[in-house]
């Protein structure tokens, strides 16, 4: 039985607009991605499935939640999308406040699931062509919606506008020269080897971050710009609220400002969506088998500076830490050993997770979850105890985290469950404990 | 009856069977085709490694978590696609239709994994009742195919045992297995056709595409 809180919630971007919708609209749009937008994955993925029950405890919610079979990843293509193939498509509201959960807010599509699946079911893809018909019903919960009409409208997520944009970047210039004297952040610079891309989250809430990166870069005598118009947010928040339309214009834009600025590759900050939307959501929604030009992952960009010598470390972090490894850059592309490689080069005390590298617990905040917002924080909570069990279990002081997901989610955590910890990206160890030459 | 269970019955199974998958595969690849991701991901290293964890025991975490379900299945599937091919008694139709020798099981060997087959069938229903994540997603048609499946197990063992009278139990025994060889194109028995297709478009994705591991 699936928790009865959870149930009870009320997202005015759920309910108030299932209350508008007419059981026919329901009915064409279930079958017209039923039908039009899936063909074989989705068909195959339906005959093959034995209902075997194997994948349940690969998911971090049905593992937090004592074994509730409804939070099971087959429990949750069977409460949503089989019924709607079995029902062909009339289906009533209450059954889309309960399937909108369970599609929203109970999968974060971390794909953990699939590794599990004697088959190797995509069960996240599953839950994703549900999102897709909430998308098209427009009923998407109502914080998850407001970024994609920001991507939408501004092209980043946080409705940043040019100018806060290009001040913000003026302003941790300024900060970072603090720190290291002739650190710059050079705009619009054509022919730059490496254009540099950040989530909006960055310049809104978290803008140290980005004169962590200036100084990293100038230490590293990295030839690098930004942006300075559109184009210059990785982050993509439609691609999770099934709005393919809009993910494909953002990921167009970012990868246009890449090759209008001729560099040979975008280096990106440490997010993990960012890096699926950019290097395979996008691609693949645009026609492009790749990325045109490679994309390059914080920590991919971290491990080649420490190996080559092009940054020392000075001092070793001593207090104990731990790593969380996050889905879209471990699962989605094997980063787990250059991670540690990054983390022990920093730190004196790193403790490893158990379970780790692809099979290590999702933060339970990716996938689109945290930013459905507040109506769904205990929710989340709740589907990830096993995280904070297995965080306490390290004994760590720090959860490094080179995800903006997993870092906001594991502090949701960590601040839930009193684990008395906190959570660090790397970039904020790094100008901590690297060499700096003299000023 | 029994001449029609010997003769054409048999064909009618055969060819509902391969008709079917080959129906179905026809059918997929076209939708493959459509589905624009799915040609340009697939690769033949990756879904190779992909499938070679699958088919090993013990290779991949899963199966580790829970040895003893996974002895189960895998002395289940290997008993339930060798014993009726490999089997004395139809090694003699197949020779005496068709003039095809080929190697056979000695009668005790077909006996005990005929009896794997129904055991397991067995352990499978229990478990579908017993564990909470699986009745939750179990349908009527589930108990079915497991009974299905065994069904023909079930007939043949009796007959070979001669409980109940030989010639009756055979006819019961050829429509049980021509119910289940035409079942399988289109029920989730086609698993048994898709399992290494769609084991081998993860193992690509993951692979390939994403330089990670899908075991």
């Amino acid at each position: 039985m699936a928790d009865l809180q959870d149930i009870q919630v009320i997202d005015r971007g759920v309910d108030e607009n299932i209350a508008k919708l007419t059981p026919e609209r329901i009915e064409r749009t279930i079958n017209r991605v039923l039908t039009q937008e899936s063909a074989a994955r989705l068909e195959v993925y339906m005959q093959t499935c034995v209902h075997c029950g194997l994948c349940a405890e690969s998911c971090q919610s049905y593992v937090s939640r004592n074994g509730d079979p409804d939070y099971a990843p087959v429990a949750k293509v069977k409460d949503t999308l089989w019924e709607m193939v079995k029902r062909k498509g009339k289906v009533d509201g209450e059954f889309l406040h309960n399937a909108a959960r369970i599609a929203f807010i109970d999968c974060g599509a971390c794909r953990r699931c699939s590794m599990y699946c004697p088959f190797g079911i995509d069960i996240s893809y599953l839950i994703m062509t549900v999102r897709r018909i909430f998308n098209l019903l427009g009923v998407v919960p109502q914080y998850l919606q407001d970024t994609t009409n920001s991507h939408a409208v501004t092209f980043n997520q946080m409705w940043v506008q040019q100018d806060d944009w290009i001040d913000t970047l003026m302003w941790q210039e300024e900060d970072a020269q603090a720190e290291l004297a002739g650190t710059r952040i050079p705009l619009d610079k054509i022919g730059a080897e490496i254009m540099y891309s950040v989530i909006g989250p960055e310049p809104k809430i978290l803008a140290q971050l980005i004169a962590n990166m200036a100084i990293i870069f100038k230490v590293a005598g990295a030839d690098w710009t930004m942006p300075s118009g559109d184009g210059w947010d990785n982050s993509n928040m439609a691609m999770y609220s099934g709005d393919f339309e809009t993910m494909g214009r953002v990921e167009r834009l970012h990868w246009e400002r890449a090759m209008q600025l001729k560099v040979k590759r975008v280096v990106m900050g440490e997010c993990g969506h960012a890096y699926r939307g950019a290097v395979y959501d996008g691609p693949r929604w645009l026609g492009w088998t790749k990325p045109p030009i490679p994309m390059v992952h914080a920590v991919e960009y971290y491990y080649d500076l420490l190996k080559s010598g092009r940054l020392k470390i000075a001092r070793k972090i001593e207090e104990p830490v731990t790593v969380q490894d996050p889905c879209n850059i471990v699962r989605g592309r094997g980063l787990h050993d250059k991670l540690r490689y990054v983390v022990n080069a920093i730190c004196e005390d790193f403790r490893d997770m158990d379970p780790r590298y692809e099979h290590n617990y999702c933060c339970q905040a990716g996938g689109g979850l945290i930013n459905c917002g507040p109506p769904w924080k205990l929710s989340r909570m709740k589907s990830n105890k096993v995280k904070a069990e297995q965080i306490a279990e390290t004994g760590a002081h720090t959860v490094i985290t080179p995800c903006h997901n997993c870092h906001s989610g594991i502090e949701d955590i960590i601040g839930h469950y009193k684990l008395g910890c906190h959570v660090s990206f790397i970039s904020e160890m790094l100008v901590k404990t690297i060499e700096m030459p003299e000023a | 009856m029994y001449e029609f269970v010997r003769g054409p019955l048999v064909w009618i199974a055969f060819v509902g069977f391969f008709g079917g998958l080959a129906y179905q595969f026809i059918t997929m690849a076209r939708l493959a085709k459509k589905d624009r991701v799915v040609f340009p991901t697939f690769n033949a290293k990756y879904g190779l490694r992909s499938l070679l964890h699958w088919v090993i025991p013990f290779a991949g975490v899963n199966m580790r978590m829970r040895p003893v379900f996974t002895l189960l299945s895998y002395a289940f599937h290997f008993c339930v696609l060798v014993t009726p091919l490999f089997l004395m008694g139809h090694a003699v139709l197949w020779q005496e239709s068709w003039g095809i020798r080929w190697w056979s099981l000695p009668d005790g060997v077909a006996d005990t994994m005929s009896l794997v087959v129904i055991f397991a069938c067995i352990f499978f229903i229990i478990r579908r009742l017993v564990r909470p994540e699986v009745r939750n997603v179990s349908y009527p048609s589930d108990f079915l195919i497991a009974l299905l499946v065994m069904a023909p197990f079930v007939t043949g063992y009796a007959a070979h045992q001669q409980w109940l009278p030989y010639k009756p139990m055979i006819i019961i025994h050829g429509f049980s297995g021509a119910l289940w060889l035409l079942a399988i194109p289109w029920t989730r028995l086609v698993h048994m056709l898709w399992f290494a297709f769609t084991r081998a478009y993860m193992g690509s994705e993951f692979g390939a595409v994403r330089h990670s591991r899908d075991w």
